[in-house]
């Protein structure tokens, strides 16, 4: 019996995952290495990878802060409405990011709601950076919260109140005592949370406005290359985009090894 | 070239001007699947400005379905000028105060610097010998095009058969609507867009014919050279408009009003227009037209103008909720 459940497993990881991923390498590398290397040295491609790389370098620090901040809140201290807050925060994660990026359409699009203030005011939102940080912020946000909350909830405020009382202040209860109990859910929320920002495709898909070496993220640039029937580009791209991830996989595993 | 970029820096001394000043940008929101033409295009007419102007250009490109291009410009997508595929998502932009309202005469053509028709792609040596839209509502012919409810490709498949099926009955409508019935009751798939289509017929190996937009076709065929497709322009289908049209609303306060006029002019130029032509579009340019004559057959063109007496009637009589399309899509 335990044969079996250990045999499907394997099957089903290897015809899910390993095999669609060894999938991306070969198809990327189908035409050989110097196509590959022309169409990452594209330059649409080259900004692509930057952009999404600075929407991940910008996000993810705002995400933790948020997250450490929100959940130290919601777990040290009881105020009337705590729930409402925890649910809100969570929202983003039952709701389609497609949703997230039309909301922020009819909001700060020119037909919105702020939409004239804004363009009265010559502050750009839509189709340029700020909104797909925004809308990415908005996808992300539950992920650092997600796993630093249960923990803190655990854990309780004794251990910052004993530290407290031994005459600690607040930034160094900060540093000293609630930092180390919840830096290895800290850092596997920012995992999750960067995972996400660089492969964010529906919410900002709405609000990129897609200009070439301009607003493409990565995920769209593989799609637009792939609508162009490119699909050694499309899978070279995405080799990118894979690599990015099992970086960040690698980086987590190193520090929690060091740790 | 070289003379001009110095006449172009001696006049820029002159008038005091910083270089900062001489750059020109001008954002062309297009279609999905028209990257690689503007790819081929865009240098062209870089180079053309600087000669004639003396001023450096850049040109960005976006790319998306038009729909969703034209709701991106009325939100504040800052376009100074759209190269879109359907001719209905220019009319938005129009119905929104972005465009002029009589955009269609802004430009030759009808505002369409190259036209193309829904055509057929067949298997290798075309074993069921598909000619003709008739051929399309036999039994024994599986036909593959994108869903007309998600699709302005698949809308085009439609309208061009039913048109088709119009004229073969003398007008009868009753007798169209079971022609086009018979032809949506042989397709196995119905995808969203154009190229999940191209994907189901040519990766997926279903259906005896695509019908696409005739330079897909071709570009297809060539694309997938060593499957031996063959491309089939039938003797009579719809004409497809490629409309182009300024975002007046955009370059009155970019500044950009001229060039981007200058832009879609060009388009309309032997230059551009022979570029278009090798990427299999029908252009108007006489010249081109002549130089490109043994690549396009002869096909009768029908127009939704002719036909359906404009696109807003079409698309409340067919496409609108319990329309002519609701009651022949049977599936």
């Amino acid at each position: 019996m335990r044969r079996v459940l250990i045999g499907t497993a394997a099957l089903l990881s290897a015809v899910f995952i390993v095999v669609p991923l060894v999938y991306i390498f070969v198809q990327a590398f189908s035409a050989g290495w110097g196509a590959y290397v022309a169409n990452i040295l594209d330059p649409n491609t080259l900004h692509a990878i930057w952009l999404t790389t600075l929407v991940a370098i910008i996000v993810v620090p705002v995400t933790i802060a948020f997250g450490i901040a929100a959940s130290w809140l919601l777990s040290k201290f009881v105020f009337p409405g705590r729930g409402l807050l925890t649910t809100a925060i969570e929202l983003p994660f039952s709701i389609s990011p497609i949703i997230a990026g039309i909301c922020y359409l009819l909001l700060y699009g020119r037909q919105g709601l702020l939409g004239g203030w804004l363009s009265q005011n010559d502050i750009t939102i839509l189709f340029a950076l700020p909104g797909i940080i925004m809308v990415t912020m908005f996808v992300t946000t539950p992920f650092v919260v997600r796993e630093v909350l249960p923990l803190m909830q655990a854990q309780g405020p004794d251990q910052e109140q004993a530290a407290v009382t031994l005459g600690a202040g607040g930034w160094q209860v900060f540093r000293r005592v609630t930092l180390p109990n919840i830096r290895w859910a800290l850092l596997y929320g920012a995992v999750l949370c960067t995972a996400r920002a660089v492969g964010e495709f529906g919410g900002v898909a709405i609000v990129s406005g897609s200009i070439r070496g301009k607003t493409n993220t990565l995920p769209l640039h593989v799609e637009l290359l792939f609508n162009d029937l490119n699909v050694v580009g499309a899978f070279a791209a995405s080799t990118v985009l894979t690599m990015i991830a099992l970086v960040v996989l690698i980086v987590k595993t190193v520090l929690e090894r060091r740790g | 070239m070289k003379l001009s970029v110095f006449k172009a820096a001696a006049v820029a001394l002159v008038l005091g001007a910083t270089p900062a000043m001489a750059q020109d940008r001008l954002l062309n929101v297009s279609y999905d699947i028209a990257r690689e033409l503007f790819e081929a295009l865009n240098p062209v007419f870089v180079e053309k400005w600087k000669a004639d102007t003396g001023r450096d250009v850049t040109i960005e490109q976006s790319h998306a379905g038009s729909s969703k291009q034209a709701r991106s410009i009325l939100e504040g997508l800052p376009a100074d000028v759209v190269t879109f595929n359907q001719e209905t998502d220019v009319m938005a932009l129009a119905d929104g105060g972005m465009v002029a309202e009589n955009w269609r005469e802004a430009f030759p053509n009808g505002a369409s610097p190259w036209y193309s028709m829904p055509a057929f792609l067949v298997r290798e040596g075309n074993p069921k010998n598909i000619q003709d839209w008739s051929d399309l509502a036999r039994d024994d012919v599986q036909a593959v095009f994108p869903n007309p409810r998600t699709s302005g490709n698949g809308r085009y498949t439609y309208l061009a058969a039913y048109a088709y099926g119009l004229r073969a009955n003398n007008g009868d409508e009753a007798a169209a609507q079971d022609f086009v019935r018979e032809i949506l009751s042989n397709v196995p798939v119905f995808d969203t867009g154009g190229r999940a289509a191209t994907q189901t017929f040519v990766e997926r190996d279903i259906g005896d014919v695509l019908i696409t937009f005739e330079a897909e076709t071709r570009q297809i065929a060539a694309q997938y050279a060593d499957r031996g497709l063959v491309a089939i322009t039938p003797p009579v289908s719809l004409f497809a408009a490629f409309p182009v049209a300024v975002v007046e609303e955009n370059t009155d306060r970019n500044g950009t009003t001229e060039l981007a006029n200058a832009y879609l002019n060009w388009l309309y130029s032997p230059e551009a227009q022979r570029i278009l032509a090798e990427s299999h579009n029908r252009v108007i340019d006489e010249t081109v037209k002549a130089e490109f004559a043994g690549e396009f057959p002869e096909v009768e063109l029908l127009t939704v103008e002719d036909v359906f007496g404009g696109w807003e009637q079409v698309m409340e009589q067919h496409f609108g909720s319990g329309g002519i399309l609701d009651q022949v899509f049977v599936n």
